[in-house]
């Protein structure tokens, strides 16, 4: 998109916005990025009995460059913090993030020297899940608040 | 040779008298609890009794299932730095079907034993999660490098009991975020 974040706060896009946002947020490419027991629910979300696919997350890629999502799903060790850093960064923009779950949220049970305190320490965060772990639902829960965050976000106007 | 109190209870086991026999400078003692042997020795005789317990055709412990350490220095003063790790072999016979586990001491000041690698070649990576997480060094080990953490990780020795249970601040630090 050419014109994302080209013109001034003054300036009203609300139908085109809209349209954007919408495909957007009808078009999540979720990273598998299944880091501890968390991933098991996800897997289940992502399975036909929950399936995130009716939410239109339901593709999930191999490749950070693929994917505009990326659920944390499980603890966060500090050996792992710069690879997520790094895939990450990789994503292409707009991208989102779901903290899925206690451990990548603060760390849960694990005060150890080896775990991060919760993945927001290191990338931005759009969602938490709480839970440990979250059941399918509570993660379709998360997409859909994401979704409705992405709905609100100004394409054309500059932050 | 005297055996220390608590020591006496596995005396009558067949695996260790055979080591006594062999070897009765390194033996120290067995102990029998709840139907598992455990046999004392001394570090310097790990390479030999190990490699006897390997080659004798009626015990032939062939297979190391787990080899790790403790680190009893309690705060107590139950243990002084002399005898503050024990190395613990855990052997077992593939075709005898036996079991025995075989301690070893380790002080803090000459904290080093010799590496079994030559004797049981899957004791490599378990030394060097041993020396990542205790800081026992092995003597003679092929490839004595950490295996969980990094290289470059200067903390310490994460499972010794003067060690923090937070760390020391490697775990909130992320250098990477520096460099973009």
């Amino acid at each position: 998109m050419g014109l994302t974040g080209q013109f001034e706060a003054n300036f009203i896009t609300l139908t085109v916005d809209n349209a954007v946002n919408w495909a957007r947020k009808g078009s999540l490419w979720p990273l598998t990025f299944g880091l501890a027991c968390c991933a098991i629910e996800m897997i289940a979300a992502v399975a036909s009995r929950y399936d995130i696919d009716r939410f239109g997350a339901g593709i999930f890629r191999g490749s950070p460059r693929q994917s505009d999502l990326m659920i944390v799903a499980g603890t966060v060790c500090r050996r792992m913090a710069p690879v997520i850093r790094k895939v990450y960064d990789q994503m292409p923009e707009p991208k989102y993030v779901i903290s899925m779950g206690s451990c990548a949220t603060s760390g849960n049970i694990y005060d150890s020297y080896a775990v991060v305190q919760g993945v927001d320490r290191f990338i931005p965060v759009d969602i938490y899940v709480p839970g440990c772990p979250p059941t399918p639902e509570a993660l379709l829960e998360g997409v859909l608040r994401l979704q409705d965050q992405i709905m609100k976000k100004k394409v054309f106007v500059a932050a | 040779m005297k055996i220390p109190i608590g020591m006496e209870d596995g005396q009558d086991h067949p695996i260790p008298q055979k080591i006594q026999t062999a070897y009765p400078d390194f033996y120290i003692g067995a102990t029998l609890f709840r139907g598992d042997l455990s046999v004392h020795i001394k570090k310097e005789g790990i390479v030999p009794v190990g490699m006897f317990l390997r080659d004798d055709p009626a015990l032939d412990f062939d297979y190391p299932i787990h080899i790790s350490s403790v680190d009893d220095m309690s705060g107590k003063g139950k243990r002084t730095t002399e005898d503050r790790f024990e190395m613990v072999y855990e052997l077992f016979s593939i075709r005898k079907k036996h079991q025995v586990r075989v301690k070893a001491r380790v002080s803090e000041q000459d904290c080093t034993i010799d590496s079994v690698t030559s004797i049981w070649k899957g004791a490599n990576y378990q030394e060097r999660e041993v020396y990542d997480m205790m800081g026992i060094k092995f003597n003679n080990h092929p490839d004595l490098k950490r295996i969980l953490m990094p290289d470059e990780y200067t903390e310490g020795y994460p499972l010794r009991k003067n060690f923090p249970v937070q760390g020391r601040g490697w775990r909130d630090t992320f250098e990477f975020l520096d460099q973009e």
